[in-house]
């Protein structure tokens, strides 16, 4: 059985509700009953089932409704019309007691802007959903606790949410979800306030977290890649209306209509992928601060040939490889300009990934990305044949 | 001459007398007991204080006012030049029951103004109806308080805190009302989404996130308390402004002055004061 089932589920703002409700059944369009009734229609009869254990991603562009359609499902927007099942019972029709227990034990919500309370530490935010149950301090701590060190911020716990970077704050946002161990996390464009590489890093944690604990996800994003990325099915919507669900693989190879095939004839993934989607976060050394022996030293660590070189302000240097640095330590040489090479092959940003394909063909070391003469990440073949692949991100070093 | 002129003039007046009357008549059996019972427990709240040695009070203060500005000398050195020298002319028991009257007159402010707040946040009904009578309140000359004060409560303190009440409870009204309506949007869903019942949502968010705004409307109720507090020494409140008054009916600029720029010591302490809780937290 699924443990989400959303049954012809429509939300109309407005004020002649029923008639709009009418004029969809027979079929009229959004615009139409917006221009007949001046009511707005946010979810159009939307109907899917989401198994167990499965991440669900509801994608579409700003004003599909989808952001709406998570809120319906937990009822933070009360429904016009149409059912939502959570383990068989309809959430849309139950009273305010019933929904709150639900709300308790089944569903936990992932906001975009985080929706942390600035007022709280960052234990006493993943207790909320706990304390709000009733459950006495000791034992919601010590949950709160298991959840943030899932999480990985179990050293933050008495920080405040303004104290901790964007991705950390969402960390929290999730610990908070996870705490009351719900079966269902709603996950409303949880990372679409992070940069790339964060956003990234964020995809892979909650993937991890997911093969640990099977949770059911419904996921909402207007990333494409981030639907593939992450997406067991997706359902795509548009004006309200879903119109295509289905594997990702589904989606890009058998677009149900002329929409989907439009948002997704683009993903032929080397030209739309640009540097910045592919690029890792650089290992480097600070030339004001290291010799070669730091070099080499980190270099083993990685288990790079060569490593960037950049001053305090992030500036790119150069590079160094480790022949270089092993024969300077051997030379006694400290000063890493001596060895230093400044050939360096760099793109920007915004650098198709086809024509980084020739660039990377062409030299030893990875490709830097730079930005204003600044190194914001680095480019590894790996990389790029695993975007290509559609595999996302794969850990393979030069 | 004017086309109305053949209506005859609307009773208004007689009306408000006549309301007024009945109310006093029809309501003395509770009216009477808060005059006597509160006039007393006020007296009694001025009379302890002043029976503090003015300097321990002078001293507490400066030293409060230390740590609540966040152990900065500014706001101490003033408390302790400004009330030394408000003793030194001779006006402490004066002080002592202007005090006493902003201090109940503010707490009693808050303790109605804010539920009502509150409710105006959570229903549109309610804050439209209220808005207007708060607009209401805050219009009328104050002076105009003072006369079904003093048909409820004789004179004294209570009609005096009466009149106070009604001037200076909209501020906190107003903000509490705003303070919880600017909750943003996702912090309102987070309390929803995790369950919480009306009351966790109400005191467990908004108002912690409403508290800023909150203080800064019982700020301001706390000076407007003071503004009313010094124009009911008209209806036999005393304190600092009964000085203002005498010296006025007297036209005695001196002693004006110095109970004026009494008045304003206090003022400019107790706003600090307010201020930097608010800043505090």
């Amino acid at each position: 059985m699924p443990v989400i089932k959303v049954e012809n589920l429509s939300k109309v703002f407005g004020k002649n509700v029923k008639q709009s409700l009418k004029m969809l059944d027979s079929g009229k369009s959004k615009e139409e009953i917006l221009r007949h009734t001046g009511d707005t229609v946010g979810v159009n009869r939307a109907s899917f089932e989401v198994d167990a254990g499965e991440i669900f991603v509801i994608m579409g562009l700003s004003g599909s409704g989808k952001s709406t359609l998570i809120r319906l499902i937990n009822r933070l927007i009360e429904p016009t019309e149409g059912h939502v099942y959570v383990d068989g019972e309809d959430l849309a029709t139950m009273n305010k007691e019933n929904l709150r227990r639900i709300r308790r034990e089944k569903l936990s919500m992932v906001f975009q802007k985080f929706g942390l309370f600035p007022f709280r530490t960052i234990l006493e935010n993943a207790e909320y959903g706990l304390e709000v149950q009733g459950m006495d301090k000791e034992e919601r701590e010590k949950k709160a606790k298991a959840s943030l060190d899932l999480v990985g911020l179990g050293d933050y716990i008495h920080q405040y949410p303004e104290q901790l970077s964007g991705g950390m704050q969402q960390r929290v946002g999730l610990a908070r979800a996870l705490a009351n161990d719900p079966e269902v996390l709603l996950m409303d464009e949880a990372f679409s306030a992070l940069d790339p590489l964060i956003r990234k890093d964020m995809q892979d944690e909650l993937l991890d977290l997911q093969t640990k604990m099977q949770k059911t996800i419904i996921f909402i994003t207007h990333d494409l890649d981030e639907a593939l990325r992450i997406g067991d099915r997706i359902a795509l919507m548009k004006d309200g209306s879903i119109v295509q669900i289905g594997t990702p693989e589904d989606i890009l190879v058998n677009p149900a209509n002329d929409y989907v095939e439009r948002f997704v004839e683009d993903v032929d993934r080397s030209k739309v992928l640009t540097a910045e989607n592919i690029m890792k976060r650089p290992e480097t050394i600070n030339i004001d601060k290291h010799g070669p022996r730091v070099a080499l030293e980190r270099m083993r660590e990685v288990g790079l040939s060569s490593i960037y070189v950049t001053d305090s302000k992030r500036n790119l240097k150069g590079f160094v490889t480790a022949d270089d640095a092993s024969d300077a330590r051997k030379n006694e040489i400290r000063d890493l300009n001596e060895i230093l090479r400044t050939d360096v092959p760099t793109v920007t940003r915004d650098k198709p990934m086809q024509e980084i394909f020739e660039i990377i063909h062409n030299t030893p070391v990875p490709v830097a990305v730079v930005d204003e003469g600044k190194l914001v990440g680095i480019i590894i073949r790996g990389s790029v044949l695993a975007a290509l692949a559609g595999e996302g991100e794969v850990n393979v070093n030069v | 001459m004017l086309m109305f002129d053949f209506i005859p003039q609307i009773p208004i007046s007689e009306a408000v007398q006549w309301l007024t009357d009945w109310i006093t008549n029809t309501f003395s059996f509770i009216f009477n007991p808060i005059r006597n019972q509160f006039g007393d427990f006020m007296n009694w709240v001025a009379d302890r204080l002043y029976d503090i040695p003015a300097i321990i009070i002078i001293l507490l203060v400066a030293v409060a006012a230390f740590f609540v500005t966040g152990k900065k000398f500014g706001l101490a050195v003033f408390s302790l030049v400004g009330l030394l020298l408000i003793y030194n002319q001779g006006l402490w028991e004066e002080l002592m029951y202007t005090f006493t009257l902003v201090l109940i007159s503010s707490i009693l402010s808050v303790i109605i103004g804010v539920p009502i707040g509150i409710l105006m946040s959570k229903s549109k009904t309610a804050e439209s109806i209220i808005l207007p009578i708060l607009d209401f309140m805050q219009t009328m000359p104050a002076f105009v308080y003072l006369i079904p004060a003093v048909a409820f409560f004789s004179i004294g303190m209570v009609p005096g805190v009466f009149a106070s009440l009604i001037f200076a409870t909209p501020p906190t009204v107003r903000f509490t009302n705003l303070g919880i309506r600017q909750v943003s949007t996702e912090l309102v869903e987070a309390a929803e989404a995790f369950g919480s019942t009306g009351s966790q949502r109400l005191f467990k968010v908004e108002l912690p996130m409403a508290k800023g705004t909150i203080m800064a409307g019982i700020n301001q109720t706390v000076m407007l308390s003071l503004s009313m507090v010094v124009i009911a020494s008209m209806i036999g409140a005393p304190g600092l402004g009964r000085q203002v008054l005498s010296a006025l009916q007297r036209a005695q600029i001196g002693p004006g002055f110095v109970a004026g720029i009494s008045i304003v010591i206090l003022a400019i302490i107790i706003d600090r004061f307010t201020q930097n809780l608010n800043k505090g937290n």
